[in-house]
């Protein structure tokens, strides 16, 4: 295993990783923050103030209810940043149980690959706006349905690592010893599927800030009254003729938050994958 | 080749057989008696009761879903009591803006993405590459309808060079109509170029430090010429497949460019149908879409054995 700070030093011998890895880690903080570095309430309404740009006082400018823009968009920050996170952790849970179980056991792998095919055969936003469709318009259902988008990946990803693993020497020596199936898939199987279970986490927080902003500009996402990116955007898009900072601020803090993650992504994928390694 | 083929359509009956199934009984998920749904909110009782006996939605669900299954086997997706008019019919009235700003995205992302690509490839490492590559990623990192809002604002309203938005009038010339495609197709290209320029570079890369390169730099064949016909020749079977994909991805990024830019097409539609359940509709579009998915996948796998001999075993 390699030690954190060797891992940290790999990772970042690209000078571009670094940068994408502050800013994520910057817009975390933000969100973790942000009660106590957001200028002014994000719901706090002051209809005298509305519309205006930015300013000295209000930095990204004011709403049509002359909320301040930079408050909504830290506050924001969680909301958007919580969605990606959740979506990950539930996608990356499921993908590697399928995925483990698909690679393991043949009888399974066919079966379950046939329905990951069939999911991913729909167009991510288009299966994800029929699921919240179906499930009903919350935060809770976005993130449910946006894992459900994204497990297929996972699973795929895990699936392939998982067969080549299955075949390794060290798997049949634990086989030979009376190890049992279950420890074999939990430690030994699960332990080397971890890097490239990492790197495509990392690629689905970003698809999955994306698609929310996404879902929430359709009408089909969080409700309009949780400020997240998304809804920032969606809400204001009828004012943008005379207030074009109610849509740039919120949409570049998308940008950054997506850029960074594949970024970040992208440096673990050039350290951890040597087949990789060759064609940087 | 015929027996890759018949291999190949047969995995796509099992799909598209798993995608119906996933559509249909997910549908049934949804809160709500269906033909309450299919009627609105001015249904009577009596109404209901009727449409349910109508469509078979009395009965059991597995034999409602093999009902419904052998109905869009046969090309009968359902009738949209909204749309007043058969599913079918309304998604080919849709289809044309949608297959047009598919096919421009395509292009666009094509035309800037190979040559990236290669350039990104030929002077890897160096300031160009850098450059394209960062692009690339941020170009994968916008949201499109975020994109297409600036453009609007910028090249449409401030600058008057295009249209806003929709897609001329009913009965306008093609050349109009296709004028208001320029901005979304720009935005969709753009956003999906990454990809292309991604894969273009790593073929490259793989090829250019293949023998048979250095064999023709020193039969002093022209730069230009080792990497436009030897290495690219060589590094098209990964090019056309990403090309493929990205043509198949373009059908979901076009549900989003098109409700921005208010384009009548099939993604504005199924959005439009989401938003007031019009559930025919979504299950039709949901396995039409799937289906061009698979169909492209296909066909990629197809021209990736015509391009590649070494495939075509």
């Amino acid at each position: 295993m390699l030690g954190f700070g060797l891992f940290l030093r790999r990772l970042f011998r690209r000078r571009i990783v670094l940068i994408g890895a502050l800013i994520l880690l910057v817009l975390i903080v933000v969100a973790l923050a942000a009660p106590w570095i957001s200028p002014f309430d994000p719901n706090a309404v002051r209809v005298a103030r509305r519309l205006r740009p930015p300013s000295a006082v209000n930095w990204f400018g004011t709403d049509e209810y002359g909320r301040d823009v930079l408050s909504r968009i830290i506050y924001g920050s969680r909301a958007s940043l919580g969605i990606g996170a959740s979506v990950v952790m539930m996608s990356v849970a499921c993908g590697t149980l399928l995925g483990i179980l698909a690679g393991y056991f043949r009888r399974l792998d066919g079966p379950i690959m046939r329905v990951i095919d069939a999911f991913m055969a729909l167009p991510d936003i288009l299966l994800a706006i029929f699921l919240v469709a179906v499930l009903g318009a919350s935060a809770t259902n976005v993130v449910l349905a946006l894992a459900i988008v994204y497990t297929p990946r996972v699973a795929r990803v895990v699936r392939a690592s998982t067969l080549v693993v299955r075949e390794l020497p060290f798997v049949e020596a634990a086989r030979a010893l009376g190890v049992s199936t279950w420890r074999i898939m939990s430690v030994h199987v699960l332990l080397n599927v971890t890097s490239p279970v990492l790197v495509q986490a990392t690629f689905i927080f970003a698809y999955a800030v994306l698609a929310e902003a996404g879902l929430s500009f359709l009408g089909a996402g969080v409700p309009q009254e949780v400020p997240t990116w998304g809804t920032m955007i969606a809400a204001s898009q009828s004012f943008s003729d005379q207030a074009i900072w109610l849509v740039v601020f919120p949409g570049l803090a998308i940008v950054l938050a997506a850029l960074s993650l594949q970024l970040v992504g992208d440096g673990l994928r050039d350290m951890l994958d040597p087949k990789l390694r060759k064609s940087l | 080749m015929a027996s890759r083929l018949a291999k190949r359509l047969g995995g796509l009956v099992i799909v598209m057989f798993i995608v119906a199934a996933i559509v249909f009984f997910l549908t049934r998920l949804a809160p709500g008696d269906p033909a309450a749904l299919m009627l609105g909110d001015q249904a009577t009782a009596d109404d209901i009761a009727r449409l349910r006996t109508t469509y078979g939605l009395d009965r059991p669900l597995f034999i409602q879903f093999g009902l419904w299954l052998a109905e869009v086997v046969k090309g009968n997706l359902g009738h949209s009591i909204f749309l007043q008019r058969p599913v079918t019919q309304a998604l080919l009235e849709r289809a044309e803006p949608t297959f047009f700003l598919a096919l421009f995205a395509l292009a666009f992302a094509t035309l800037i993405g190979i040559p990236c690509g290669i350039a990104s490839a030929v002077w890897r490492g160096r300031l160009v590459d850098q450059i394209l590559s960062a692009i690339a990623m941020l170009s994968a990192s916008i949201p499109s309808f975020w994109l297409g809002l600036l453009f609007i604002q910028f090249f449409a309203v401030r600058l008057g060079w295009l249209p806003v938005a929709g897609y001329g009038d009913p009965g306008a010339p093609l050349a109009e109509r296709l004028a208001h495609l320029i901005l979304p197709a720009t935005v969709l290209g753009i956003v999906n170029s990454a990809l292309i320029v991604r894969f273009t570079r790593a073929s490259m890369l793989d090829v250019l430090g293949e023998d048979f390169i250095r064999t023709a730099r020193a039969k002093g064949i022209s730069e230009r010429r080792v990497v436009l016909r030897h290495a690219f020749g060589n590094a098209l079977v990964p090019i056309v497949t990403v090309v493929g994909l990205t043509g198949a991805l373009l059908i979901g990024g076009a549900i989003v460019t098109e409700t921005v830019f208010g384009l009548p097409g099939i993604g504005n539609l199924i959005v439009s149908s989401v938003l007031r359940r019009d559930y025919p509709v979504i299950q039709g579009a949901l396995i039409v879409v799937a289906g061009i998915y698979v169909i492209i996948n296909i066909a990629v796998d197809l021209i990736y054995a015509l391009v590649d001999p070494r495939v075509r075993t």
